[in-house]
């Protein structure tokens, strides 16, 4: 069935084209359904994709091996270093290598179910299928996934699944899978295929005739303003978690790209949608510029704690009194207790605020009161100190880098921390938005993680957009606008936007204020955590809506850059990305306003069960919310697109 | 704690450029060394003068962005640690701390703090992958690869490229590097087919980069974040000399 | 370019030149030590002078010798162009370096170790070598001057009596210094060259490898110059009849 969202107002019609037929078959139809572009002609089209990380690199090698002409972005100096290389855990694929009834349909099933019933079911599913050609092709790359003493590859379980699907490589698995990808890229680029231009960043999308013909790029090192025209845009450009400046995202991980994109009229999908994750080096002083994050499978044998009483916890905050010195009595083990049958190991979300909630009881146990304990002593009194270490040892090495204190002695202090986003652009089936011509790719769309992203899915999905769709769905667009549908970079259109451009950086730099895109940005990240973080509230959005309207104001009229434009100038860069996270932040409060129910990672404390979980309103809330820019300081218009589940039951989620 | 920093300046690859000294006071001692550059370029911005520009990104020592060299060492005192996983406790108060950026031929100074590592990414596309293109693999069970050479080869992988190795050889080789991407893909079956010509055209382009060669002093791999060893570089020398004994390429 | 001149102009292929010359010239020491410690005999002189005779005469010696002579021109030479490649490819110094942080001094500075070990042979073999094949022979009864070598008769036969070269150059104090010093700069060129012409050869496994390293160190590196350097020693004493 097609899933046709109506424009209210125009009535343009805007298509999820979910293709029809049984879920498991749907996939196999529409590649066979897509149109197929002559190999001959392959070469005839050039290709932007801006990013290179998994998405991006894995897209811009595999249409290169095609034919296609590809032109790849990155702000780093180098593709290999963009965030996805930080990914510890491991990437989740429905091999059952380990038969242990893992199936296609149970990672779907398990996909849908964690994303609290807010993504496409024939998404997941087609990401579920193409999961298995995933690891193939990483293995043949020379990617080192751990393997069995046999030789097999070995797997863990991960996350709160009930199988081990989830391949790893030591602690480094983005890193080994970003690096099979740059690799292939690297090939291509040799081959002559791929251009790069590293150091050079996205700050426009060109439209015209309704279609995506390029975009406008600066050049970091020298300031340039250039204009590239392509038949197709490919943004994989990652997540948007720094609106809420620390985050465990890179320092250079924005929202640019997608936001002047969404500008341009690509609808912007459930922004709201973020993802806490709960195993994270707490916030030590105002000077911290981002946060760590401790791989989730420490809770595997670690124990979340604080003290029962908010004396006992004032005395540890002031170092009155050390952890060991707790009795048993007096400690509670929160999670276990109110979740006996999950335990520590619930899902990212509920973990995450039980957190909060106890930090906001008052019984938080580092000096911001801001940390709850994850004590290994048991663990080290049931399996020894050395099975400990050869499972964490890294780990605890990591955070006594960082700490400056021996979690083998003493429990690790964790707090949650903003760590993914599920919202980005709104993507049909194809991975194209609503803009013909551009897609979104990875974490910079919408599309397969719902409420909340399960673990070891983020590299899954970014592999799978990157080597396993888009080749189908790019050449069935391309296939029917001809190698002769695309602009010459002198094109007015071009120019006009490379214009404004250089109009935004005047702008900017003759403010001429007195503070820095920092501080404002720091300022950005308090409202958003506050008000729009882990809990929510209309009184609080409408408080940060209010908020963040001031800050713009001051950001437009108290900004301070030294230097030029004409240099390489970080603080000019910042700036540039600090404006639109303003403008993205205002849209995830409204988004956190319009969405009355709790649901994964958005929890609105008026939609909660008396015990404090989460209340999903399934009969009112089953749609991706789409919103639509509708001018500067106009309010955007929401778009529905209401997702069916023909396969799945809605249940609601329980860990007790 | 207060520091004194010598930091190098220059504006540009065709500007000349200096030390600057700046004193820092009331520094966290739990402030990562980055976050002390973060307070020094606030401050720096509030007086009007232009930051110190710096490479980094992850912040959490895997993105392999930043690349400071640090009182005489590339990454600063602490062993197996990015400049951003460096903290400022490893240093005392009053301390005077002289920053550099990499010096060596194939990574010309941007600005400041800034070089470009270009050259490490050509290397790799002189043959640092297997030739595979994506759908053409088998299942990945189907070849069977023994647990130590996984972990062998893991160990290679792990190179994040940020230049620390040439940084600190005396001759600014960048063998470890090179090694490290032949190694991984020499000791893996994957690697097998195109080895030799991946060991020819790597070291083609790395001499041809200007990185110089190796003395084996050992100071890459103590300084290397990720602790890469020198057994990759000889087994880079075998690869090599194998190839260019064996290979068709006359 | 064919592939020998290629791989011969490569960083990797000159240090494999490096290597091979090198750890011939550390086989050509053990033969050439234990040739000299004939000097320890006391027979004034003959075994030592004997094995002097076998060495200039012997036709497969004297091939293997011009295959020496050239190992230590290829040696030197490849050494200066590896050292101007490897001084451009840092054109720019670091202002503050601590580079003892994380190596040894030898490793750093074989260049120099290397260049006051050829000062040594240019020294030693216009010494004795030269002395030894064209230096003028000195008369019956004459006084030994430096340059000229007297001959003994062994068995009827007359052979050059390198021995009497040897002991009157080691009577002079200043030159068993030098000999002492060179040899001090023979073992840190040593404890670093021997490891590091496996390596460079690839010759590195966990098994054998700490093998090579104490060879290196303890045989190479303090061994076989101590040797070298007692026989100075040893006869300044013995001819001055301060010891011995």
């Amino acid at each position: 069935m097609i899933d046709v969202l109506e424009e209210q107002e125009t009535g343009t019609k805007l298509e999820s084209k979910i293709p029809e037929g049984p879920l498991a078959d749907k996939w196999t139809k529409h590649k066979f359904n897509l149109k197929l572009v002559n190999p001959a002609n392959k070469r005839k089209y050039e290709i932007i994709v801006v990013g290179t990380g998994l998405a991006g690199a894995s897209a811009a090698a595999t249409l290169a091996e095609l034919g296609y002409n590809v032109k790849a972005f990155c702000f780093q100096d180098s593709p290999r270093r963009a965030h996805s290389i930080a990914a510890q855990g491991g990437i989740n694929a429905a091999k059952n290598y380990q038969n242990d009834g893992d199936s296609v349909f149970r990672l779907f099933y398990d996909t849908i179910k964690g994303g609290d019933y807010r993504a496409r079911e024939a998404n997941v599913h087609r990401l579920a299928e193409v999961s298995v050609s995933i690891i193939d092709q990483c293995v043949a790359q020379g990617v080192p996934f751990a393997r069995e003493y046999g030789g097999a590859l070995a797997n863990r379980s991960f996350g709160g699944a009930q199988v081990s699907r989830t391949f790893y490589a030591r602690g480094q698995t983005g890193q080994q899978l970003l690096l099979g990808a740059y690799s292939a890229l690297s090939r291509q680029v040799a081959n002559g295929k791929v251009k790069l231009f590293p150091r050079t960043e996205m700050l426009d999308l060109v439209v015209e005739g309704g279609k995506a013909r390029g975009i406008i790029t600066r050049n970091l090192i020298t300031g340039k303003i250039e204009a590239h025209s392509a038949h197709a845009v490919l943004l994989c450009t990652g997540g948007y978690g720094n609106v809420f400046y620390l985050s465990t995202n890179a320092m250079g991980s924005n929202t640019t790209a997608i936001w002047r994109a969404h500008k341009k009229g690509a609808l912007f999908g459930n922004p709201c949608f973020t993802q806490i994750h709960p195993t994270c080096i707490p916030v030590k002083g105002n000077y911290q510029s981002k946060l760590t994050l401790m791989s989730e499978s420490l809770r595997n044998d670690g124990r979340v704690w604080v003290p029962k009483t908010k004396e006992m916890a004032e005395k540890v905050r002031k170092g009155e009194l050390k952890a060991k010195d707790i009795k048993e009595e007096d400690r509670d083990y929160f999670l276990e207790r109110r979740y006996p049958s999950f335990g520590n190991l619930v899902p990212r979300d509920v973990a995450s605020r039980n957190a909060k909630m106890v930090c906001d009881e008052g019984r938080g146990v580092a000096p911001t009161g801001l940390a709850v304990y994850l004590d290994f002593a048991d663990a080290i009194k049931r399996d020894g100190r050395k099975v400990i270490e050869a499972k964490y040892g890294n780990l605890f090495e990591m955070y006594e880098k960082i700490v400056d204190d021996d979690p083998y002695e003493t429990p690790m202090k964790i707090y949650p921390a903003v760590h993914y986003t599920m919202g980005g652009l709104w993507v049909d089936y194809n991975l194209m938005t609503n803009i013909p011509g551009l897609y979104a790719l990875g974490e910079a769309n919408f599309s397969d993680h719902g409420a909340n992203r399960l673990g070891a899915s983020a590299l899954m999905q970014g592999l799978a957009d990157g080597y396993f769709v888009i080749p189908y769905t790019l050449g069935d667009y391309l296939a029917t606008i001809g190698p002769a549908d695309k602009l010459p970079v002198d094109h007015a259109v071009f120019k006009e936007a490379e214009n404004g451009v250089k109009e935004t950086i005047n702008r900017m730099l003759s403010i001429k204020g007195e503070k820095t895109a920092e501080e404002l940005h720091r300022q950005l990240g308090h409202i958003m955590w506050e008000y729009c973080g882990m809990a929510r509230n209309e009184e609080g959005l409408i408080k940060a809506r209010k908020l963040i309207q001031e800050l713009k104001e001051e950001f437009w009229s108290n900004l301070r850059i030294t230097g030029t434009d004409q240099e390489l100038n970080p603080a000019l860069e910042q700036a540039s990305r600090v404006a639109d996270f303003i403008e993205l932040g205002a849209l995830m409060v409204e988004d956190a306003l319009n969405r009355n129910e709790s649901c994964g990672g958005h929890f609105r404390e008026e939609y909660s069960t008396e015990d404090g979980e989460a209340r999903r309103d399934d009969e009112h809330y089953t749609y991706v919310a789409a919103w639509q820019y509708k001018g500067p300081n106009q309010p955007e218009k929401l778009h529905k697109e209401n997702l069916v589940f023909e396969t799945v039951k809605l249940t609601q989620r329980s860990y007790k | 704690m207060d520091v004194t920093l010598k930091v190098w300046r220059q504006k540009n690859s065709q500007t000349p450029g200096k030390m600057v000294e700046y004193k820092l006071s009331d520094i966290s001692p739990d402030m990562s060394f980055l976050e002390m550059f973060d307070v020094l370029n606030e401050q720096l911005a509030h007086k009007g003068d232009e930051p110190v520009a710096f490479d980094h990104d992850c912040r959490e020592g895997i993105c392999g962005m930043c690349s400071m060299y640090i009182n005489g060492r590339p990454h600063g005192p602490q062993t197996g640690t990015t400049t951003c996983q460096l903290h400022m406790r490893n240093f005392n108060d009053g301390d005077t701390i002289v920053v550099e950026p990499w010096r060596a031929l194939a990574f010309p100074v941007i600005k400041d703090l800034v070089v470009d590592r270009d050259a490490l990414d050509r290397i790799v596309q002189a043959g640092g992958y297997v030739s595979v293109n994506t759908g053409s693999a088998p299942d990945a069970n189907e070849m069977l690869i023994p647990r130590e050479i996984a972990e062998e080869a893991m160990d290679a992988a792990q190179c994040i490229a940020c230049g620390a190795c040439v940084a600190a050889c005396k001759n600014a080789s960048a063998m470890l590097f090179t090694a490290a991407k032949v190694s991984h893909l020499a000791v893996l079956p994957q690697g097998k087919a195109e080895h030799k010509l991946r060991a020819e055209r790597m070291v083609a382009q790395m001499d041809a980069e200007g990185f110089g060669a190796c003395s084996f002093t050992g100071a890459c791999a103590v300084e290397c974040p990720k602790s890469i060893s020198l057994d990759h570089i000889a087994r880079l020398n075998r690869e090599y000399l194998g190839a260019k004994l064996t290979s068709n390429n006359v | 370019m064919s592939w020998v001149t290629t791989t011969l102009s490569s960083s990797l292929g000159r240090k494999v030149v490096m290597s091979l010359t090198g750890l011939f010239l550390c086989t050509f020491l053990v033969v050439h030590l234990v040739g000299n410690l004939q000097l320890f005999k006391g027979d004034e002189g003959r075994a030592f002078n004997e094995y002097s005779y076998f060495m200039t005469h012997n036709p497969l010696i004297k091939t293997i010798s011009y295959l020496l002579y050239a190992s230590i021109i290829i040696h030197a030479v490849m050494a200066l162009v590896l050292t101007r490649q490897n001084q451009a490819s840092r054109p720019i110094k670091y202002a503050y370096a601590r580079p003892e942080d994380n190596s040894h001094w030898t490793s750093r500075n074989m260049g120099i170790l290397g260049t006051i070990l050829l000062i040594f042979i240019v020294i030693h073999m216009r010494t004795f070598w030269y002395t030894m094949h064209f230096g003028p022979i000195t008369l019956a009864g004459e006084e030994i001057q430096a340059g000229s070598i007297p001959q003994v008769t062994y068995d009827g036969e007359p052979i050059k009596d390198l021995y009497a070269v040897t002991t009157f150059a080691f009577s002079y104090l200043w030159y068993v210094i030098l000999y002492v010093l060179s040899m001090a700069a023979l073992a840190f060129h040593l404890v670093h060259g021997f490891q590091s012409g496996f390596q460079s050869l690839g010759l590195r496994h966990k098994k054998y490898s700490p093998l090579i390293e104490g060879i290196g160190t303890y045989v190479f590196g303090i061994l076989i110059p101590a040797l070298f350097a007692a026989m100075p020693v040893y006869i300044y004493l013995k001819v001055n009849h301060i010891l011995f």
